[in-house]
């Protein structure tokens, strides 16, 4: 464990742009719940991306205002949300058709752990006395989606969220494309974990230190 | 004369029996046929076994219904959600089966079953723990487990408007698990906030045609889960 300067590196604010700086126009994209659906408020002027949810919507917007919530139109974390113009509703089988068949573009997720082969756990921790749940985790990174994680780079107590090989039971094999924490983007590839670009101020070393995998640079 | 319009709640559930397996639509309480599910527990079928996304929430609905212990098997994706207490209570003493299943392969189970289709390959959750035990094979380099089909007795599933014919349309993303749900039965029991006249139903817009539907009962203003939670309420009343 290395502990780590609070005033180092991207805010989770930016860590979103960051992820939203790479998804191109057109795109067709899944935001998981908690911080990636941070990245909506990022899309640069000018793109035009269409956000799913697995429940049965394309065309996902923002939060209602207040006052405007309609317990039947929810996102995939049972949050109240809108639908643009534009829009469509369908059932769960033909929402993960969309998945599983490859037709969405991105899939943004958050990450309990990834390893540098790019196995990904985020659906359980194991723990016992937990009820395991594992909703459509599974199925976002069966396909051959591009899977981009947006995470903290350690965990509280200051481990590595990137590391050799996943404790924690997995959610899918090999299956992350692209790292976005609040150190460094990294990507994975065949050869090992990347780094493409390191946080103002934050150094190689610095990140190296604070994971559980060889980092690479690029030449 | 073709009439699949019944009177009430309590009619539309008046055949489960002890054992049934019952599909129950929703995504959360989006799509939760909550009436139906209160008159099931006024019916008193028991030891049924229940496949639905969650588990219910509060003292009403779905949660209700595992609290008065008629639900021996929960097959699910996500058992727990921000209100619900009932299931995990019931799971942490052993007293409740749970089948954990990912949701696009609950909801593929559910369409193959309603298409006459035992068995199908996918590649979810390979070389995850749900995939141990599971026969797998590898198609084009890539590998893939094998998922059973299932079907139920009986799918309890909500809607916004229905004709007699059984045709539906739903109410945004209520509509979540219904469709597939009302195919993979052998009994469909559908709850509509509307009930309309033959061809007032555009046909280029059914969702779920009348051939998947057994029973429709009209329920014109019906409970909002949520609502119901937040007031502490709990069923019966």
């Amino acid at each position: 464990m290395v502990s780590q300067d609070e005033n180092i590196g991207w805010s989770v604010s930016e860590m979103a742009r960051n992820v939203a700086m790479d998804i191109p126009n057109g795109s067709y994209v899944n935001l998981g719940i908690g911080m990636p659906e941070l990245v909506a408020t990022h899309v640069p002027v000018g793109r035009e991306v269409i956000y799913h949810t697995e429940n049965g919507l394309l065309g996902m917007g923002p939060a209602p205002a207040e006052g405007q919530e309609d317990s039947e139109l929810i996102n995939a974390g049972k949050k109240y949300v809108t639908a643009i113009p534009g829009a469509c509703y369908f059932h769960h089988a033909d929402s993960f058709t969309m998945i599983r068949g490859n037709h969405i573009d991105f899939c943004v997720l958050g990450a309990f752990q990834v390893a540098e082969n790019g196995d990904l756990a985020n659906w359980s921790t194991g723990a016992p006395g937990t009820i395991p749940a594992v909703g459509g985790a599974m199925d976002l990174v069966a396909g051959d989606i591009t899977i981009l994680v947006i995470s903290r780079h350690t965990t509280r107590e200051g481990e590595p969220k990137i590391v050799k090989k996943c404790t924690y039971p997995l959610t899918g094999k090999a299956v992350v494309d692209t790292i976005y924490t609040d150190l460094a983007i990294i990507e994975v590839k065949d050869e090992g974990l990347f780094v493409r670009e390191l946080a103002p101020g934050v150094t190689f070393d610095y990140v190296q230190e604070r994971t559980g995998a060889k980092l690479h640079q690029y030449p | 004369m073709i009439n699949k319009i019944v009177a009430s709640p309590a009619e539309a559930v008046a055949d489960i029996f002890d054992g049934a397996v019952v599909m129950i639509s929703g995504f959360g309480e989006a799509g939760s046929p909550i009436e139906l599910i209160h008159a099931l527990i006024d019916q008193g079928a028991k030891d049924l076994t229940v496949i639905s996304n969650n588990t219910g929430s509060g003292h009403v609905g779905l949660a209700a219904l595992i609290a008065h212990r008629r639900v021996k098997k929960m097959i699910c994706s996500f058992p727990r959600t921000a209100n619900s207490m009932v299931f995990p209570e019931l799971y942490n003493n052993g007293e409740i089966e749970l089948e954990i299943v990912p949701q696009g392969t609950l909801a593929e189970r559910i369409r193959s079953g309603g298409a006459g289709i035992p068995a199908f390959y996918t590649p979810t959750s390979v070389g995850t723990p749900l995939a141990e035990g599971k026969e797998s094979r590898t198609f084009d380099g890539k590998t893939y487990v094998l998922e059973r089909t299932i079907r139920a007795d009986f799918s309890l599933v909500k809607c916004r408007a229905a004709d007699r014919y059984g045709n539906l349309v739903y109410n945004k993303t209520a509509r979540n698990f219904g469709p597939i749900m009302c195919m993979a039965a052998e009994a469909t029991i559908v709850q509509a906030k509307q009930i309309v006249d033959l061809g007032q139903l555009d046909p280029e817009a059914v969702v779920t045609p009348g051939i998947f539907v057994g029973k429709v009962v009209e329920v014109a203003n019906p409970a909002e889960e949520s609502k119901l939670v937040a007031e502490g309420r709990r069923y019966p009343w």
